[in-house]
């Protein structure tokens, strides 16, 4: 193979910021990627990590920062001098042209020798697995040889990144789960450094090598996969990472990270993931599975084990999602090794240092400075 | 229901459909929901194909003394029609000023529809301005066309007054006048189709040629331009019959028995000046010949271009 | 407040940077240069030389229609309403006016009676011979009017129709049907078929379906159909002239008439007045028209730009 690792150490985006009329799309992303890092940008629709994408691609002019690659600024380039690769939502394949045609349009316009571009053309096409398909037009292939296709006219142009919008929205889903492994075949056997655009956190979770998860236009955490998974920076992330159940209760009882919450007729241990003190009503956000369904009727007493009647079971292969209603009412989504019945009573046991206590303020996480100025402003009021 | 019914009939022979007549006519999309066609097929029919087939017959009905001058028997309206000069040129004419002012509309709509497509403040506006000519019509362009451009009008004032010509350009009663007139209607007609043609190609095309590396000579050329070709063909047709059956423009700021003698008004002169309903039906059907000649070359052409689906939701 | 001043900082600089950049002759990218490129300049120029055109028409024809003793100054020596006053009663503009919205009103509520029905066939349906009703109906467009006028003509002579209303209405419909089918066939085919069938699988019956379902949906596309065959209609001259006479006349028509009658055309302020009234009546009838629609959906829906 002769596609190659990107030619660059790092590409820095500093306070990185793009409004719509007044509107702020994204603001002051701040990032640095590592040549060869897969980077997925994740959050729900609308909270700016598509603009954060094209910003990067260059269709869309920054209103603040800058975007440099080892130190010189190329957010003054247009899109077409970037030399990125792009995968688009809808693949935006030319509908006019071949698959072969398409995939060397890049090559073509930079006018690389005719023989060159056949053999990095087939290359890249045999890469994708779709040699038999090269004469079709894009309209006769299928969604997931559409996207195959999309990816090799990115990659063939061996470019500094690849940027990737949602590349596989549109697919069905044992498909999505194939091409998320070619993908992740791909980069690995190309190196090549990827961009990744989701609102899927499964995806951004098993694809990527580090994670900035965004809302409302500004970052919420930046980490590693494992990192985000076990500790989220604050309730959005954790409720986008997985922790189904968000629970508002009141801070009673503090030492070192260690602390007791109550509420809803419950009063449990738990952990501290961001700063509190005992009266605050803070969020404590548990996966469902740390929340586990215990047979052993031994296990009747101790910390953290509360009963609920159990409402809905659903089997999800070896094991069970089980929702239950709590003795005043609160819903939650637990896990069991069998099915119980509906209706019946069971006993949960939670881990505490798996429920993870939060501040109710979602900008409380992000600066020091700003939590004070909070502070300030709740005594004021 | 009876369908169903049917099928469960075991001893009909293999291969034979099993469906009620009803529903193999379904099947094929024959059902009396069809009806819906019908009044639009019998205006067709009565209108349009009766009285189009009658003219062909009225066509074979030369009047006695055009039979005398042209020889030719029943195809003596044909024969007139090629060897009598006054007419015939006609058909050269009526080109000359249908297909410059065609491609003219067409190729000057490009770079504005392209200029005018993204979104700016005061766009409805300028295209509400667009559509304004449309509903002018022809005759009341030639009036103020005559007026505007005339001698004594303020285009040639305003041109003598300030130094860049001595003596007034002649623009109307000529060719130039009838050209002007086409423009005024044909072009903002032109420019619509294909600023609507160009909001049907899906913008991520484009941004996708750019990521590429395409400037934007190439992605005008490589991307956008084949997949607006049809479009331009059609328009290029459109404009092109618009211009092509001018008739009261040709008369009122042209030169009717000089330069802009064109088919529609040769054939209204038999028609209504010289009462021959035979040679009149033959220029006019002979001008529907010509014209559908230049359409089906341009179909041909068009017919080698990429068709399909532009991405938009147009 | 720390974080505010650092904000008001950052844009500060980032005007500097565009300067900058905008010096260097390097934009970032989407930026507009404050010099327009040769192909914007012609691209405006082009536009203003036609808006030049299109408003000295407009205007001639307007000061023409109230001038007295207009030849050889920039404007009249003097202003008047009378030759309206004279256009009325010479060519009885009350019965022309009449014909004119009669024959309209006519054409475009039988077109879409019609028209629209038909239009629904073709986009939901394949049927036998239906490439042969599709030609049927798109030769009425594409033939030159003179083409099929005046055989029809003729045959409206011989039935004894000449110079009367009803011939006026029927050669007005001949391309008016066609161009309501050919127009909505594309309008009703990006209306999703399986709305039609929830509305069946709900109960409703095919009639039910289309006065509850389709028409609220189609009526944009009614709309501009309607309109369209409207300002046609109005403006239609060949096939009108070839059939009507002094009491059948449109306004187009009796314009056309005036501007060339033999021995000698009516005075040229006369004929501007007429001109007048017949733009200000396209006027009234376009505003109105330009309330319901865009005139970029007329041939298709736009897709907005990216960048919004």
């Amino acid at each position: 193979m002769s596609l190659t690792a990107s030619a660059f150490d790092t590409l820095e985006l500093k306070d990185v910021g793009r409004s719509f009329g007044g509107r702020e799309a994204l603001a002051d992303l701040n990032l640095t990627i590592r040549a060869g890092e897969f980077i997925a940008l994740l959050g729900p629709s609308g909270c700016g990590k598509s603009t954060a994408l094209n910003c990067l691609a260059g269709l869309l002019p920054l209103t603040h920062g800058e975007i440099l690659i080892d130190g010189k600024r190329i957010d003054v380039l247009p899109s077409e001098k970037r030399d990125f690769g792009m995968v688009f939502q809808n693949y935006a394949l030319f509908p006019h042209l071949s698959v072969a045609k398409n995939v060397a349009f890049g090559l073509e316009v930079r006018g690389v020798a005719k023989a060159e571009i056949k053999r990095r053309v087939s290359e890249a096409i045999a890469l994708v697995k779709l040699e038999e398909h090269a004469k079709k037009l894009p309209g006769q292939l299928s969604g997931g040889q559409q996207q195959r296709v999309a990816i090799a006219r990115a990659v063939v142009l061996e470019p500094r990144i690849v940027l990737m919008d949602e590349p596989l929205s549109n697919l069905d889903a044992k498909l999505r789960l194939d091409m998320r492994t070619e993908i992740r075949r791909l980069h690995q056997s190309l190196g090549l450094t990827t961009v990744y655009v989701t609102h899927d956190q499964e995806e951004a979770l098993s694809l990527a090598d580090r994670l900035v998860v965004l809302r409302e236009g500004r970052v919420q955490q930046i980490g590693t996969p494992t990192e985000l998974h076990n500790n989220p920076a604050n309730w959005h992330v954790a409720d986008f990472m997985g922790y189904r159940n968000l629970l508002d209760m009141e801070l009673t009882e503090v030492s070192g990270s260690e602390a007791r919450v109550s509420g809803h007729g419950l009063s449990l241990a738990a952990t501290l993931a961001q700063p509190a003190k005992p009266g605050d009503t803070v969020r404590m956000a548990m996966r469902p599975h740390d929340l586990n369904v215990v047979n052993d009727h031994t296990v009747t007493t101790g910390r953290n084990v509360f009963t609920a009647t159990v409402g809905v079971v659903e089997y999800q292969g070896r094991e069970f999602a089980v929702e239950v209603t709590t003795s005043t009412g609160q819903r939650l989504f637990v896990h069991a090794e069998t099915a119980p019945r509906v209706g019946e009573e069971v006993t949960l046991v939670l881990d505490p240092a798996r429920a993870l206590v939060y501040q109710q303020n979602l900008d409380a996480g992000v600066s020091e400075e700003e939590r004070e100025h909070q502070e300030l402003a709740e005594v004021g009021s | 229901m009876t369908a169903i019914t049917e099928t469960h009939r075991p001893n009909l022979p293999k291969g034979t459909s099993t469906a009620s007549r009803a529903h193999r006519l379904a099947e094929r999309g024959v059902d009396t929901k069809l009806l819906m066609l019908l009044p639009a097929i019998v205006f067709a029919l009565v209108l349009f194909v009766y009285p189009f087939s009658y003219g062909i017959g009225l066509t074979f009905q030369p009047l006695p003394e055009i039979q005398d001058k042209f020889g030719g028997g029943i195809f003596a309206n044909y024969v007139a029609f090629f060897k009598d000069p006054f007419i015939f040129d006609s058909v050269w004419i009526t080109m000359r000023l249908a297909l410059p002012v065609a491609l003219f509309n067409v190729i000057v709509s490009i770079p504005i529809a392209f200029k005018l497509r993204h979104k700016f403040r005061g766009k409805r506006f300028m295209s509400t301005l667009l559509v304004l000519p449309i509903t002018l019509g022809t005759v009341l362009t030639a009036q103020g066309l005559l007026i505007f451009a005339g001698r004594q009008g303020w285009l040639n004032r305003f041109l003598m007054e300030t130094g860049i010509i001595s003596s007034p350009l002649p623009l109307v009663n000529n060719y130039l006048g009838v050209v002007f007139s086409l423009v005024i209607s044909g072009f903002p007609f032109a420019y619509l189709l294909i600023s609507s043609y160009l909001s049907g190609i899906d913008p991520s095309l484009e941004a996708a040629a750019k990521t590429l590396g395409a400037n934007w000579k190439q992605r005008f050329t490589k991307v956008t331009l084949p997949l607006l070709a049809p479009g331009l063909a059609t328009t290029f047709i459109l404009t092109f019959v618009l211009a092509f059956s001018v008739f009261p423009s040709a008369r009122l700021v042209g030169d009717p028995l000089g330069g802009t003698r064109v088919m529609a008004l040769m054939a209204y002169r038999s028609f209504a000046e010289q009462i021959n309903y035979s040679m009149a039906s033959t220029i006019a059907i002979m001008m529907g010949v010509v014209e559908l000649i230049v359409i089906a070359i341009v179909l041909l052409g068009r017919s080698f271009l990429y068709k399909g689906s532009t991405g938009g939701k147009g | 407040m720390s974080s505010h001043t650092a904000q008001h900082d950052a844009a500060a600089t980032e005007v500097v940077n565009i300067a900058e950049n905008r010096n260097r002759g390097k934009l970032p990218p989407g930026e507009k240069p404050l010099v327009a490129s040769p192909g914007t300049w012609f691209v405006w120029a082009g536009v203003a030389v036609f808006f030049i055109f299109l408003f000295g028409i407009i205007s001639s024809v307007v000061v023409d229609s109230f001038g007295k003793g207009w030849f050889t100054t920039w404007l009249p020596q003097e202003f008047t309403v009378s030759w309206y006053q004279s256009a009325w009663t010479r060519f009885d503009l009350t019965h022309i006016l009449g014909v004119t919205l009669v024959v309209a009103f006519v054409v475009v509520v039988v077109s879409i009676l019609v028209g629209v029905p038909a239009a629904y066939m073709l986009a939901r349906r394949n049927f036998p011979l239906k490439r042969l009703v599709m030609v049927l109906f798109l030769l009425p467009i594409l033939i030159p009017p003179i083409t099929f006028g005046i055989p029809l003509a003729t045959v409206m002579y011989n039935f004894g129709l000449g110079r009367t209303l009803i011939a006026v209405i029927l050669v007005n419909l001949v391309p008016s049907i066609p161009f309501v089918i050919i127009t909505m066939t594309p309008f009703i085919e990006q209306i999703n078929p399986s709305i039609e069938n929830a509305a069946r699988m709900c109960g409703a019956s095919m009639r039910q379906v289309f006065v509850r379902v389709l028409t609220p949906l189609l009526i944009p596309g009614i709309l501009a159909a309607g309109i369209l065959i409207l300002v046609r209609t109005v403006g239609m001259f060949e096939l009108t002239f070839l059939v009507s006479g002094p009491q059948s006349d449109t306004l187009v028509v009796a314009i056309y008439r005036a501007m060339t009658s033999a021995g000698g055309s009516e005075a040229r302020a006369l004929v501007s007045s007429m001109g007048v009234i017949y733009t200000a009546m396209m006027l009234i009838i376009l505003i109105i028209a330009l309330r319901f629609i865009n005139p970029t959906q007329l041939v298709a829906q736009v897709k907005e730009s990216r960048e919004d």
